[in-house]
């Protein structure tokens, strides 16, 4: 069964006098343990469809379901305590706590989830290690450099226990040595812990490693790729 | 982590929480500073009337307040002296013989209350003694002496040595004169009082109008200490209840005799919270716009909290306390500095004296001791703690209304 089934979404803005129309009947299936990029140009509804599968936003129509649970019948209050427990963020600017070091950081999360003290030091102090940056655990996002605060965003996401992690323009503010070490580690997690990566990206890089790449225009999906990597 | 997050950020933008800090622990220490004046000035008026005025408690014979007619006598004085100098409580107890008159001299003419005391019994009540500065108090070999105020030496133009003739009415009603010698000259806090109170003799006074010595229309008591005026006039109610019941006399605590000073006293108090409140009032502004400021500066940030699944009572919880943490730093700080500034002044006192004659004639002293409450101090902090949740409610909810999908794209 797949994790996600996003379902005819049709998401339209109404912020403006013209209403537009980002997402115009998009279905898409995602299978656990997936490696899966969406991209398109700017403005072709990659990220909003990402925010749609990331539970931040819900559609205008259609219906979007999570291992068998629509997103739409979920109370705001459900739907925040839904992503805790099911998704992983990880950001473009990183977007770690500034006034936390890595290790608070990385367990702050866990903390949301009600885990006790002792265990969640536990847990974030192995995903530290797991992700190579254990010995800048007690740093500060402002001490860090921008792919040691990407890792720790990826701490962060792993910390949690997803069902799977979105993944914004991750590479976007970061250098080809950066990039590809933290595409390395994601893909290494990948692998090893079987959990699925659903990034949006411009990046050539990150395409390149993706396992599946679907791509998207005027709010539509135009291609959906497989590869054997 | 949530206590670490808000304290932490408190300390993001130093110069802005200092700015805040220095607004409340300034705020706290000018209201502890008015408040700590203002009580002090109204103990020091209440210290002063008890003192030198009215003492603690006062006996009289109930017409005899109607008018002050001196004819008027309280049954049996002396033996209630006695008996009321047995209560512990009580310090001295003075019978006077209070006439009022007219005092002449050749310049001028002023009406005057004639307050005949027994000098043992008088220097354990009235202060008065202390604050003779020309000359002495009352003597017991001195012939007819007079103390006067230094106000009615020169509105009658007299001195040391100079006789005072004083016009009153007799036991018969018809009027006399007397020639008293001015021994000494007083000077209290308050003009007023120095201007129309005259002490001398009872036996002196008795003599010139006309009745024994032995009597009196006043029986004044002083305690050791002013706390215990309640118990002691209780005491006294059960103690004299006969001639209370019969109204023969009456029994009056300071605060009854000078309601105004007691209202005073009750006003300033009032007035201190009031003060406080409409400093604190008015910082909360300072307070809402300081968060508003952080929440706007960190919209990304929030809505990256709530992307990652931090409800909305705990982000609203988070900026609150914030806001709590922001506050209470500079309550303490300004609690912490009035405590030093207020134990300062109490001590020491605060000079007043280029404004004395203005404060003299509303019968203040030119040096004010300090008083605040702990009370008013913990009140302070409570209250700060009451402003800082009611001034982080408005940018909480702003926080809240953040959407994370735009909140985490914004450029901040």
């Amino acid at each position: 069964m797949s994790i996600i089934q996003a379902k005819n979404i049709y998401k339209v803005y109404n912020e403006t006098n013209v209403p537009v129309n980002a997402l115009n009947g998009v279905d898409l299936e995602i299978e656990k343990g997936e490696f899966t990029a969406i991209v398109g140009p700017s403005g072709s509804g990659k990220t909003t469809l990402l925010n749609i599968i990331g539970g931040l936003d819900l559609p205008t129509e259609g219906d979007i379901y999570i291992e068998g649970t629509n997103l739409k019948s979920l109370s705001s209050r459900k739907l925040i305590d839904f992503r805790l427990h099911n998704i992983g963020f990880v950001f473009q600017a990183y977007n770690l706590i500034p006034v936390l070091t890595a290790m608070e950081n990385t367990e702050f999360i866990l903390e949301l989830q009600g885990v006790p003290k002792k265990d969640r030091e536990k847990r974030a102090m192995e995903i530290l290690e797991t992700v190579d940056i254990a010995d800048k655990k007690d740093h500060k996002p402002g001490q860090l450099s921008g792919g040691q605060q990407q890792r720790v965003a990826v701490a962060r996401a792993l910390a949690s226990q997803p069902k799977y992690i979105i993944a914004d323009e991750p590479t976007a503010n970061l250098d080809s040595k950066s990039t590809e070490e933290l595409l390395t580690l994601m893909k290494k997690m990948n692998q090893k812990f079987q959990t699925t990566f659903i990034f949006a990206t411009h990046d050539q890089r990150v395409m390149d490693k993706a396992l599946r790449i679907v791509t998207i225009d005027d709010g539509k999906i135009v291609s959906d790729t497989q590869f054997e990597r | 982590m949530l206590f670490a997050i808000a304290w932490r950020n408190l300390w993001r933008n130093k110069l802005r929480s200092s700015v805040i800090f220095v607004s409340i622990a300034v705020g706290i220490i000018g209201a502890v500073f008015s408040g700590g004046f203002m009580a002090g000035m109204a103990d020091q008026r209440e210290n002063a009337t008890i003192a030198n005025e009215v003492s603690n408690i006062q006996i009289h014979n109930p017409k005899f307040l109607l008018n002050e007619e001196a004819k008027y006598m309280i049954p049996a004085a002396q033996q209630k002296v006695k008996e009321i100098k047995q209560i512990p409580q009580v310090k001295g107890v003075s019978l006077r013989l209070k006439v009022t008159g007219m005092a002449a001299s050749a310049n001028a003419g002023a009406g005057i209350t004639i307050r005949g005391v027994n000098i043992g019994q008088e220097m354990k009540v009235s202060d008065i003694k202390d604050h003779v500065i020309k000359g002495s108090y009352l003597a017991q070999n001195d012939k007819f002496p007079i103390v006067l105020g230094q106000k009615l030496s020169h509105k009658l133009d007299l001195g040391l040595g100079d006789k005072l003739i004083i016009t009153l009415s007799d036991s018969t009603g018809t009027i006399t004169s007397g020639a008293f010698n001015i021994v000494g000259i007083y000077k209290t806090s308050n003009t007023q009082f120095d201007e129309s109170n005259v002490f001398v003799k009872k036996s002196d006074l008795a003599k010139l109008i006309g009745y024994p010595v032995t009597v009196g229309n006043e029986i004044a008591i002083r305690l050791h200490s002013n706390l215990e005026t309640p118990m002691v006039v209780d005491k006294l109610n059960k103690m004299l209840a006969g001639e209370v019941q019969s109204k023969k006399i009456i029994i009056q605590s300071w605060d009854q005799i000078q309601p105004l000073l007691k209202s005073m006293v009750e006003m300033m108090d009032y007035f201190s919270y009031l003060f406080l409140i409409i400093i604190m009032a008015a910082l909360a502004f300072a307070i809402i716009n300081t968060m508003l400021m952080a929440v706007m500066e960190r919209t990304r940030e929030i809505g990256m909290l709530m992307a990652l699944g931090m409800n909305k009572r705990k982000i609203f919880n988070m900026i609150l306390l914030e806001t709590i943490f922001l506050s209470i730093i500079g309550a303490v700080v300004g609690v912490g500095l009035s405590i030093l500034i207020v134990h300062y002044y109490a001590t020491y006192g605060f000079d007043l004296s280029s404004s004395a004659a203005g404060l003299n004639a509303f019968g203040y002293s030119t040096r004010i001791f300090f008083r605040v409450s702990n009370e008013f101090y913990v009140i302070s902090l409570i209250l700060v703690v009451i402003i800082a949740i009611i001034s982080g409610i408005s940018p909480a909810l702003k926080a809240l209304k953040l959407q994370p999908a735009t909140a985490i794209r914004e450029n901040n």
